[in-house]
């Protein structure tokens, strides 16, 4: 049974032929009712938009249903039940489990217990691979991703998608640049384990010192929970916002993504500049997500 | 060693039935202890001693635990505090059975993950479960490394 858990349990070629594959469904290279027969559970146990909705809408462009839950309050979890009985019970009434889940670790224990295959659709401050699915595939779609620069910047302590994003890179022979404020920077045993995997890691102070020599950079929300006061994060976070003055003299090509919601990293002026990609970045979430679900339940 | 000769060293009585835990890293007797659930209110008769002179290890310590032989799980997480330590079994006063600890690739329920958003701190049936790296040891659940103070976290 495939399982899709961690990005750390593909290698690249698994990685390439799932972007591949997704690449065939956004070209339409597929038959519409391909999953006709199936229903997947979408178990939300915290909240979401895009990656509810796109795996939604992946199912339904694919001919298949779902059935979910999209909280813990209107669930059994409010009545003592443990994630391990909810996963035994709804392997018995779906094809395919899509979990969301504050606690991290709880998709590998979810594949634990099911009988049908379990998606991770983020567990708490651990991993998302179908989002850094759809990093790649946005990234791809604009030029090979084969020794980029990729500059990561925001809350790389807290952020799943950097982490999941950054072991994917490792893969391809990027160069990563890290900016995150005081305090939020990348784990020490993320950064040691990327460079173990060879990837060279430089650590920056702040975004224009690089910003010119990146293709890529990817922004992640700084959340306002993570400060002790209101002051000392509008000053942080106005320090780490990207405006159109500061992308004066970048590479053409580059590219902005942010996995989104934004809160005020990024100046909404800039979505009228070409390296504005986030929301292209968030529509490919559906063939993404139908690649993954074809492959699970094929 | 004799009993009566106290400038020959260690005056620690041999024991007829139990373990003799030896070659423990200097300092670690208390910690060795806690992983074997010894604490003050256990019935076990003890006899510790610590930074004794060793030709192996400079300096080491011992533990020897009368009527329990160790299971080979209890062993196991002695390895992560003490490698070097050899646990002889002895009945009627003769070691019947000599054996020195190995690392498991795998420690399941030996450690708590120190990560409280972990899903094997919660209530679910799982038990913690770590692969040990030259590194330190990697949560299989939550990707937390432990890399120092293990003997804190052991369950």
């Amino acid at each position: 049974m495939y399982h899709i858990i961690s990005i750390r349990d593909f290698e690249r070629k698994d990685l390439d032929y799932l972007l591949d594959r997704a690449q065939e469904f956004d070209n339409g290279n597929y038959r519409p009712r391909m999953l006709n027969d199936k229903l997947a559970a979408l178990l939300f146990f915290e909240p979401s938009t895009r990656t509810r909705m796109s795996f939604a809408t992946a199912m339904a462009r694919l001919g298949g249903r779902w059935i979910s839950v999209d909280s813990v309050e209107a669930s059994s979890i409010v009545k003592g039940e443990t994630l391990a009985d909810t996963i035994r019970v709804v392997s018995g009434y779906a094809d395919a489990i899509v979990l969301r889940h504050p606690k991290e670790g709880a998709a590998r224990l979810a594949s634990e217990f099911a009988t049908v295959p379990v998606i991770n659709a983020g567990d708490g401050a651990g991993q998302h691979p179908s989002q850094t699915l759809l990093d790649l595939y946005t990234i791809r779609q604009s030029m090979p991703v084969e020794g980029i620069n990729v500059g990561l910047l925001g809350d790389l302590r807290y952020g799943r998608t950097a982490h999941s994003l950054a072991l994917a890179l490792s893969l391809y022979g990027v160069t990563l640049h890290t900016i995150a404020p005081g305090g939020l920077e990348m784990p020490a045993s993320i950064t040691l384990e990327l460079r173990e995997r060879g990837m060279e890691v430089i650590e920056h102070e702040n975004v224009q010192e690089v910003l010119r020599d990146l293709d890529v950079l990817y922004v992640t929300r700084i959340q306002r929970e993570r400060f002790p006061d209101s002051a000392s994060y509008y000053n942080v976070a106005s320090s780490y916002r990207i405006t159109p003055d500061l992308l004066d003299g970048v590479k053409d090509h580059l590219m902005i993504l942010h996995p989104l919601p934004r809160a005020g990293e990024i100046d909404p002026a800039v979505d009228r500049t070409p390296y504005a990609r986030y929301f292209e970045q968030a529509r490919n979430g559906v063939p993404v997500r139908m690649a993954l679900l074809h492959e699970v339940m094929k | 060693m004799s009993r009566t000769d106290p400038s020959r060293g260690l005056l620690v009585s041999p024991i007829r039935n139990g373990t003799v835990i030896d070659h423990i890293t200097a300092g670690e007797a208390l910690n060795v202890l806690k992983i074997l659930g010894i604490t003050g209110s256990t019935r076990e008769c003890l006899s510790i001693a610590t930074n004794v002179e060793s030709k192996r290890l400079g300096k080491k310590d011992i533990v020897k635990i009368e009527k329990r032989e160790l299971r080979k799980e209890e062993v196991d997480r002695i390895a992560l505090i003490a490698p070097q330590a050899r646990i002889n079994i002895i009945r009627e006063y003769q070691v019947v059975e000599k054996k020195g600890v190995e690392i498991p690739k795998v420690l399941k329920g030996v450690v708590r993950c120190p990560n409280p958003g972990c899903i094997t701190n919660t209530r679910e049936p799982v038990e913690s479960t770590f692969e040990v790296l030259g590194k330190g040891l990697h949560c299989l659940y939550c990707d937390w490394l432990i890399k120092d103070d293990i003997a804190s976290h052991i369950i």
